[in-house]
């Protein structure tokens, strides 16, 4: 009997590990012969750790387990039984192409990942030229999913372009942005996905060598990826001949040392070269001058993970889905105070709405929701008002917001926007690299700014306008230019709460 | 961690780590990680072998030390609580368990207890942004950390 507990950090942080060793206990016990398995996460936070066991089959689910509930697991009724894993609506409705795999497969074994379609893709690639993968990619519509949404297939043709005597592939896996999990889920849950994705990268722009950027944050996800790694050049996934094919590349994790701006892809090249995180100015971009100087292209751990079933599948197949230039899909990542938080892969479109009352079922607290933060701590408040929004690039820029990397953070009632919007100019403060001073100072300002207006000081209202005006126009990255959005949106949804402390005061 | 003698021993222990990491592109971030992990901290004597195995100067290497949040100059207590301060975390009360947390322990972020027992660090994001508020005990992550689970995690950690 297959047995499946998984190893995600979502469900260890949740008490898997217990559960696990629970049913090995009861299962020696009773004399029951048992494969545990301990896969990735479905992505349903909210039923974690989801143990599940397959019968005639059929994957059967039972959750949310503690060690105590194991107790008659392998009995006929049990009051955590879910039934079928593939039947819950939250995972049904869902549209899983870039996390096929996740929460289905053991993340390290090799043999399993290829018997659930992994490694087609890249037998594909091998049989085509690098302007006709580069080529592929452009066709899928792929944009940069770590949220600045940049042609996938222009970000690579550029370095195919361009001559070096080494070119590299960078993994952009510094995912610091609250409310996203979506990069860990997927680098725990499916590593050899990414290193599938990165080496067609590879081969597509001619590039031998890559790393993944990961963050000190994600040590299991760390610990998979190195043993993923490892399995991969045994096999001859990665190596002087990929897949016995004239390909070579050849890869490396690295970790961060906790720097948020990291995440930014110019700073996140000089901490690889291993020095200080400090943002550079574009151009040159990275595509020609990157990694030590030479033609990088920096993707996403999503983006990278998401070119191995385009492959698989036909640029077409996923293009199909989508909405107006938002093409494919997208994993959102529900999160917060929600009912059902988790990750949910489904096509552009979807309006926000539908994504917090629909799929994530309201709030955790049953309270109205106040405001949503979408797209990282970079990203806008929005308010029920605007929940017919649909989720896309273009439709969230018009909204005045971003979609960044598709976290979505619910907050209820009791969220204090000022609070929020203060914590926003606090952490850009905290994080700021220091090169450019709209960013450096002005965070530092912006928190001495809201605590005047919190005061009782309303002449600072303009005065925190403008200053976010400066920082959006004067920033050299996203860090600086962004925190504006969190900011401004929470003054604008929720006036009253910067002023209540004044006219308490009063 | 273990025992070094004090003066040859540390800067002898620091070149065969640089050694060890010649090979790799970028070093300087790998080695700090190494000798911190052995060290458990990167004070002023580790500066200058590195400097020198690596060919650049203190300065450099200091600069890269002092970016960086997980790099610390003095030693951490013997555990470290990592709360996480971030959005999704203090839309579930993040906030409040990390005024717990301090009040409990006596000390701020950064702070160590008395008792050298657990260092409290605030975190910007564990990735369990669906069942905060997160914390994390030295590699070891927790969900829906309560004033309960809190306890439970100070009382193993010895606080």
């Amino acid at each position: 009997m297959k047995v499946y507990v998984p190893r995600d950090a979502a469900a260890r942080a949740l008490g898997a590990d217990a559960v696990a060793r629970a049913i090995e206990a009861m299962a020696a016990a009773q004399g029951h012969e048992i494969t545990l398995i301990r896969n990735g996460s479905r992505g349903m936070i909210w039923l974690e750790p989801l143990v599940e066991i397959e019968i005639d089959g059929v994957r059967h689910g039972f959750g949310p387990m503690t060690a105590a509930d194991v107790t008659g697991l392998f009995d006929e009724r049990h009051p955590k039984a879910l039934g079928p894993v593939e039947d819950i609506p939250f995972l049904a409705n869902q549209t899983r192409l870039t996390f096929q795999r996740v929460g289905v497969i053991d993340p390290l074994d090799l043999p399993d990942y290829e018997a659930h379609g992994g490694l087609a893709g890249l037998r594909r690639a091998l049989g085509m030229t690098g302007a006709e993968i580069v080529a592929e990619v452009t066709e899928s519509g792929l944009r940069g999913r770590g949220g600045a949404g940049f042609p996938t297939g222009i970000k690579w043709n550029t370095v195919l372009g361009a001559e070096a005597a080494q070119k590299y592939i960078v993994c952009n896996a510094d995912e610091g942005d609250s409310g996203t999990f979506a990069d860990r889920m997927i680098m725990e849950g499916d590593p050899f996905c990414l290193i599938e994705g990165m080496a067609i990268a590879g081969i597509g722009v001619g590039a031998t060598r890559g790393y993944v950027y990961l963050r000190s944050e994600y040590p299991d996800a760390i610990a998979v990826m190195n043993k993923a790694v490892r399995i991969a050049r045994e096999t001859g996934l990665l190596g002087a001949s990929l897949l016995g094919s004239d390909k070579a590349f050849d890869m490396e994790i690295r970790v961060g040392a906790g720097a948020y701006v990291c995440g930014e892809e110019t700073s996140l090249l000089n901490s690889l070269e291993g020095k200080r995180g400090v943002v550079r100015a574009k151009p040159p971009l990275p595509a020609l001058e990157g990694f030590l100087g030479r033609p990088t292209v920096v993707n996403n751990v999503i983006s990278l993970a998401t070119v191995p079933v385009i492959f698989e599948k036909g640029a077409a197949h996923y293009r199909d889905f989508g909405l107006g230039r938002s093409r494919g899909t997208i994993p959102l990542q529900i999160a917060g105070n929600v009912k059902f938080g988790g990750l949910y892969e489904t096509a552009f479109g979807t309006t926000l709405g539908e994504i917090i009352n629909g799929i994530g079922g309201g709030t955790a607290s049953g309270q109205p929701v106040k405001a949503v933060q979408v797209g990282g701590p970079l990203g806008a408040y929005f308010g029920p008002e605007q929940f017919d929004t649909p989720f896309g690039y273009e439709e969230f820029d018009g909204a005045g917001g971003l979609i960044g990397h598709a976290g979505i953070t619910v907050f209820d009632e009791t969220a204090d926007m000022s609070r929020l919007a203060r914590f926003a100019m606090e952490f850009c403060a905290v994080e700021s690299c220091g090169k450019c001073t709209p960013c450096r100072i002005g965070a530092v300002r912006g928190v001495e700014t809201i605590d005047r207006i919190v005061a009782g000081d309303a002449t600072a209202v303009p005065l925190l306008e403008d200053l976010c005006e400066t920082m959006k126009d004067g920033s050299l990255c996203a860090l600086g230019g962004f925190t504006p959005y969190p900011v401004l949106s929470a003054l604008r949804l929720a006036p009253e709460d910067f002023t209540l402390a004044r006219e308490a005061a009063e | 961690m273990r025992a070094l003698d004090p003066e040859a021993g540390l800067a002898d222990r620091i070149s065969e780590i640089c050694a060890d990491h010649a090979h790799l592109e970028g070093p300087l971030l790998p080695i700090l990680h190494a000798v911190q992990d052995e060290l458990g901290s990167l004070s002023e004597a580790v500066i200058a072998p590195i400097a020198e195995a690596l060919n650049i100067s203190r300065a450099e290497v200091h600069g890269v030390i002092s970016f960086y949040h997980d790099f610390r100059t003095e030693p951490a207590g013997r555990h470290i609580l990592k709360i996480c301060r971030a959005e999704a975390c203090q839309a579930m009360g993040a906030t409040a368990l990390a005024e717990t947390a301090k009040a409990r322990l006596g000390v701020d972020w950064h702070g160590t207890t008395g008792n050298g027992a657990v260092t409290l660090e605030p975190v910007y994001c564990l990735g369990l942004c669906a069942c905060g508020p997160a914390a994390m005990v030295d590699d070891r992550v927790v969900g829906r950390v309560d004033a309960g689970r809190l306890e439970d995690l100070l009382v193993e950690a010895g606080a």
